[in-house]
């Protein structure tokens, strides 16, 4: 049943997003990687997964919010249909670190799509990145951590909308950027959040 | 006596959309297309000559979407069925117009005005033109709509900018829907021409001006004549541009659109539509009136362009933006095609009608029926 549904969903989250991928000094690879991008709307987990070549998709796992994805059940059945990583934003304590659970559950196989905002930016600008990115690049040294741009979804559905208007969107994928060594938490997520900002440009 | 009028050779014998005439004019140009798209090709593994990869690159896009555009409207046609090539026109305008919103900024009080703009009058404007609703596809945009989307802005209490908001979703609409509507509605003329017909067949021949024969041609022919004509027309704006441009129309707008191009493009359009209706005629206008029909294309065919030069300059200087850069830029490739296509319908329709049909020849009222429509 999956092998029908997903390309078929995944086919018409591509249609209405109208999404074009670009890669910018990065080439598509099987490779653990995590995809790190902005957040604007509820869409965005979904096309980014979908406009990833299937190769790719097959590995790859968006990272979301439970509270969001649990909530009725045709966002359930996306969940489960798309194989998102469901972490709960109420529940994060030091024995129960959503960073332990992701790097349990990718192994030594799959990728991950994280959005570091850790929620979506309603006023276009983006907003601080969360801890998260960091921790995971200190405990896994070797995964490529591959900054995504995301533009124009926030209006293909923007927040408290539930119909989609079907504008075109425009994804860009630019080059891995890896925590050097010594380097402090808040300069690395200042350079995190400046590399997905630079592919505004790109 | 009456003077064979400028508007018809006669009226159509028959209710179907293709006759052979179309028929040939449509392997003509899809031949021509195709080995278009063949030079292209061989031009584009030819580094070594002398011409702009950007020009080989631009021609190569629009070959071949004329040749699908062309492809499919000639299947559409080939089985007698309007519904298709309404469809297909359809899915035309919504992609335009998916691109022009996006193209165009929007804010988020406008997120369920533009549902329905693209999602209720789009396809609803479509519905009316293939059941052939003259009375209500002709209004229902330019009146109905423009009344909904300020309405339907304002209730969503965000008032900034609302004028320029408002005008943004109504221009996008009135452009890449209801005027590209008027396109697929030439093939409604047939109740026209069918009328014109059946009085002729009642032995009506009084009616016809001197000389002329009834009509036994298509309304497909219309829709053929009409978009092969945009295209010479555009073709040769950008070869007059290209050998004899050099006064420039309006440089911030649009650098390589000279009035040489302009004038000179009409003029061998119209020499074009001559040629075409007096070897193959595939409508019911005489040459001159061909002709004429030519002039009123190419001249809103290069207004078209130059439109949409002016908004996309206008975007451009504002935001380098990549979103539409990735796809084909339909709306590039339908701007001549948009404002062209309501003013050749009506035209059309006014030379069709058997009322009007001697109107040149009868310049006093024909004239007086122009300006004042009746």
């Amino acid at each position: 049943m999956k092998q029908i549904t997903v390309p078929v969903l995944a086919a018409i989250a591509k249609i209405l997003s109208g999404a074009t991928l670009r890669w910018v000094d990065c080439e598509p690879d099987t490779c653990q990687r995590i995809y790190f991008a902005n957040h604007t709307s509820h869409l965005d987990a979904l096309v980014l997964w979908s406009s990833l070549p299937k190769n790719i998709r097959a590995l790859t796992r968006p990272v979301a919010a439970v509270d969001y994805w649990q909530g009725g059940p045709i966002r359930r059945y996306m969940a489960t249909v798309f194989d998102v990583l469901l972490i709960d934003r109420k529940k994060i304590k030091v024995h129960n670190s959503p960073i332990d659970m992701m790097i349990r559950e990718i192994g030594n196989s799959k990728s991950l799509i994280v959005f570091p905002e850790g929620g979506r930016n309603v006023t276009g600008e983006m907003r601080e990145f969360k801890s998260g990115l960091f921790h995971l690049a200190k405990k896994r040294p070797d995964l490529e951590l591959i900054p995504v741009y995301i533009d124009n979804l926030n209006r293909v559905m923007p927040k408290g909308e539930f119909l989609p208007v079907p504008l075109l969107s425009c994804i860009t994928i630019g080059a891995p950027i890896f925590l050097e060594s010594g380097e402090s938490k808040a300069v690395f997520l200042g350079k995190a959040r400046n590399a997905v900002l630079k592919l505004k440009e790109a | 006596m009456p003077i064979p009028g400028l508007g018809l050779v006669g009226p159509s014998a028959n209710g179907k959309l293709l006759d052979p005439r179309t028929i040939i004019l449509v392997l003509i140009v899809l031949v021509t297309l195709t080995i278009f798209l063949f030079v292209g090709q061989i031009l584009k593994r030819r580094p070594e000559s002398h011409i702009d990869p950007a020009i080989i690159r631009n021609f190569n896009k629009r070959v071949t979407t004329w040749l699908t555009i062309c492809a499919l409207l000639v299947v559409a046609l080939f089985f007698q069925i309007k519904v298709v090539t309404v469809v297909l026109f359809g899915f035309v305008s919504f992609w335009a117009l998916r691109e022009f919103i996006t193209m165009t900024p929007t804010r988020r009080g406008d997120h369920r005005t533009l549902f329905w703009v693209l999602f209720g009058f789009t396809p609803l404007q479509y519905v009316l033109v293939g059941l052939d609703l003259y009375a209500i596809y002709t209004i229902m945009i330019p009146v109905y709509a423009s009344l909904f989307i300020p309405a339907r802005i304002a209730f969503t209490s965000d008032h900034k900018r609302f004028l320029e908001r408002t005008a943004k979703i109504q221009f996008g609409l009135l452009i890449c829907v209801y005027s590209l509507s008027h396109a697929p509605a030439l093939l409604n003329l047939d109740d026209l021409v069918t009328f014109n017909t059946s009085a002729a067949q009642a032995g009506d021949q009084a009616m016809l001006p001197d000389g002329a024969v009834p009509w036994d041609g298509s309304t497909a022919g219309l829709l053929f004549f009409f978009i092969v004509m945009v295209q010479v027309s555009d073709m040769l704006h950008f070869v007059w541009d290209r050998l004899f441009g050099k006064y420039v129309i309006a440089p911030s707008v649009n650098t390589t659109k000279t009035w040489e191009g302009l004038i000179g493009a009409a003029c061998c359009t119209v020499l074009v539509a001559m040629l075409l209706q007096s070897l193959l005629p595939v409508t019911p206008f005489t040459w001159y009136g061909a002709g004429f029909m030519a002039l009123l294309i190419s001249v809103m065919a290069s207004s078209g362009s130059m439109t949409m030069s002016a908004i996309k300059r206008d975007r451009r200087v504002k935001d380098h933006g990549t979103l539409v850069m990735g796809h084909a830029g339909v709306l590039d490739r339908i701007d001549s095609l948009c404002f062209a296509a309501p003013i050749f319908f009506h035209a059309t329709r006014l030379f069709l009608d058997g009322e009007n049909r001697i109107m040149f020849g009868a310049t006093k009222e024909a004239v007086a029926m122009f300006f004042t429509g009746g």
